[in-house]
């Protein structure tokens, strides 16, 4: 066991692993390499014992599996405890978790009970060194994140404490081939909690199998707060069903009701990385940027020749998108009658 | 017997509005010249506790952390309908990160004393961490249930919630004393009260020491005479729990990140540019 390890939190829905955790496994290796330290990772759950192999075909070394059938399903208090006590007892230097709602409920709550920092929402982590005061602290985790409104990054350190902890979005970072020859050590955790640390209830969980795949499609067409009313949103998606695309949009959007938080791109949202991205009446805020420059062609459409997305994308329109939408749409037409 | 509930609100540069003249020249904002606002979360959070202020009784009191002139928003709680308000300010706290924040609310919270439900924001629009709630439940050894969207139903020993999960939702029960996070889907907050703004918009705040009690009397509609101040000494607080030294994140560095630019070609809003964009992109296989 290696006591300076990069420990990854896995997260678990339905006994499946999410793909969060599997992006910052791979995440960890490549930190781990860097360091010259081990992967490990830290399983919470019932019944899973199947599941674990994935983890160390992306690049786990160790997994600390925990089950008892009272943590099947995520609740705040026995997770954290569990967490904080296998941290203690292993001494990771870095800890990652996936910036999804459990995580998030998760993390700073472990970051409390071991007085050590943590960074939400990282966008990019980094090895690198931290000099303050005359002293240097060598290969600590840099955690780089969009700030105020996305208008500035930041790069955080923790230098005083161990761990360092972050937590990062899904889709941020990248799957690497999994090795399906790769082994890692199980190490079972006895999980030795009482009734009483376990406070909430679980009544119900309802969880649809998600309608929109917005970091799998090749193509996306989203829609900015340039998309006001009924009629240019059905023209977005008009769109997008022509192009065989998923719909996507800013965070205004949802807040104005017009689509679902999982149409979300963005740093509080989703990251994609289409082959086609459409922008459609977005301006082109920081915030959503983070979650689409890396795109591999981006079209704009603005009716404002000074929003900063027209001087980014790769191909831009000044237009309104009601008028240029059905240009569009014929120029696809006219191909499918041509071939 | 009323439920008792604390809710915490955090002053906040208005990230979301940023008008023109907050702009400098190079393209990065002047933070300074943002207007203040409350938390939009925090005031879906005060709704909630309103709202079961209004049903089972209960009596609120907001703290909030920040500079002096972080009044405004306790003033703007106070319009709304809490009973009672804390301001927790000193030199000592600038510089916080998320943990020495938690610490000390957590020790206004202790001061305070009684409490059933602690009810905030799931987040601040300024740092969208959504960290502070969860370190305050840890620090005080009490449940937390995050990013709720409805309170199903409360009384005076169970609260049960809906709360927002990836790809759906759960229904939750716990036990009170509970720390609850807000979502802004929970609700439409309600404005102020003309009737309140006329009966606090003069108010001040007092430094003292001590909690008392006899301050709440929400029966009879006006409850405080004064919001409480209290800095880190009447705290108790640990210095080397505080701000700065009390914040194990620390910044490294800080980008103004302007875009850069790229070979943008640009396409004249015309049938014909248009349609053989999409013909070009058809050809490269970027669709169709």
């Amino acid at each position: 066991m290696n006591p300076k390890s990069v420990l990854v939190f896995i997260e678990q829905n339905d006994k499946e692993i999410a793909n969060v955790s599997l992006e910052l496994i791979c995440e960890a290796r490549r930190l781990a390499n860097q360091l010259k330290t081990s992967v490990s990772a830290a399983v919470l759950g019932f019944g899973l014992k199947k599941k674990l192999d994935v983890l160390a075909h992306y690049g786990s070394d160790e997994i600390y599996y925990v089950e008892d059938k009272r943590l099947e399903h995520f609740t705040s208090v026995p997770y954290a405890k569990i967490i904080a006590g296998l941290i203690t007892k292993h001494q990771p230097q870095i800890v990652l978790f996936g910036a999804t709602i459990n995580g998030r409920d998760l993390a700073p709550r472990v970051s409390a009970a071991l007085s050590c920092g943590l960074t939400a929402d990282c966008t990019n982590l980094q090895i690198g060194d931290y000099n303050f005061q005359g002293k240097t602290k060598e290969n600590i985790l840099l955690q780089i994140r969009p700030a105020f409104g996305g208008n500035i990054i930041a790069t955080i350190v923790s230098p005083d404490c161990s761990p360092s902890m972050a937590s990062v979005r899904e889709g941020v970072m990248k799957l690497s081939t999994p090795d399906q020859n790769r082994k890692a050590k199980i190490i079972e955790e006895k999980c030795e909690l009482a009734a009483s640390d376990f406070p909430t209830e679980v009544c119900e969980v309802v969880r649809a199998a998600k309608s929109v795949d917005l970091k799998g499609s090749k193509i996306v067409v989203a829609a900015g707060m340039g998309v006001s009313s009924k009629e240019s949103l059905d023209l977005v998606k008009k769109l997008a069903s022509a192009l065989g695309a998923e719909i996507g949009c800013t965070r205004p959007v949802v807040d104005a009701g017009l689509l679902p938080l999982e149409c979300q791109i963005g740093q509080t949202g989703s990251t994609v990385r289409p082959n086609l991205y459409i922008a459609c009446g977005i301006s082109g805020q920081l915030q959503h940027w983070t979650g689409i420059s890396e795109s591999k062609r981006i079209i704009a459409i603005n009716s404002d020749r000074n929003a900063p997305i027209l001087k980014v994308a790769h191909y831009s329109i000044i237009g309104d998108l009601n008028d240029v939408i059905p240009k569009m749409l014929k120029g696809i037409a006219f191909k499918n009658t041509t071939y | 017997m009323a439920l008792r509930i604390i809710t915490l609100v955090k002053q906040v540069p208005d990230t979301a509005n940023i008008p023109d003249n907050a702009m400098k020249p190079d393209g990065t904002v002047n933070r300074s010249a943002l207007p203040a606002i409350t938390n939009p979360e925090d005031l879906n959070s005060l709704e909630e506790a309103l709202k079961i202020k209004e049903t089972i009784g209960a009596t609120i009191t907001a703290i909030t952390l920040g500079p002096p002139s972080a009044i405004k928003v306790l003033k703007e709680s106070l319009y709304r309908g809490v009973d009672d308000a804390v301001l927790v300010t000193d030199a000592k706290f600038a510089a916080s990160d998320t943990l020495a924040t938690s610490y000390a609310l957590t020790q206004a919270i202790e001061k305070i004393g009684k409490f059933d439900i602690i009810i905030c924001g799931r987040q601040a629009i300024d740092g969208d961490t959504a960290q502070v709630g969860p370190q305050i439940a840890q620090k005080l050894g009490i449940n937390q249930l995050t990013g709720v969207v409805e309170i199903i139903s409360a009384n005076t020993k169970h609260i049960k919630v809906k709360r927002i999960i990836d790809g759906g939702y759960e229904i939750l029960k716990s036990p009170l004393p509970v720390l609850i996070t807000v979502r802004s889907e929970a609700n439409e907050p309600r404005g102020p009260s003309v009737k309140r703004v006329m009966l606090y918009k003069n108010i001040t705040c007092k430094c003292n020491e001590s909690y008392d009690e006899a301050y709440l009397h929400p029966e009879i509609g006006c409850s405080c005479d004064y919001i409480k101040q209290w800095n880190a000494e009447d705290l108790k607080a640990d210095l080397k729990m505080c701000g700065l030294s009390g914040s194990p994140t620390k910044v490294k560095n800080i980008e103004n990140v302007v875009l850069a630019a790229r070979n943008t070609r640009m396409i004249a809003n015309t049938a014909e540019d248009i349609g053989a964009l999409m013909q070009e992109l058809t050809k490269e296989h970027i669709i169709g």
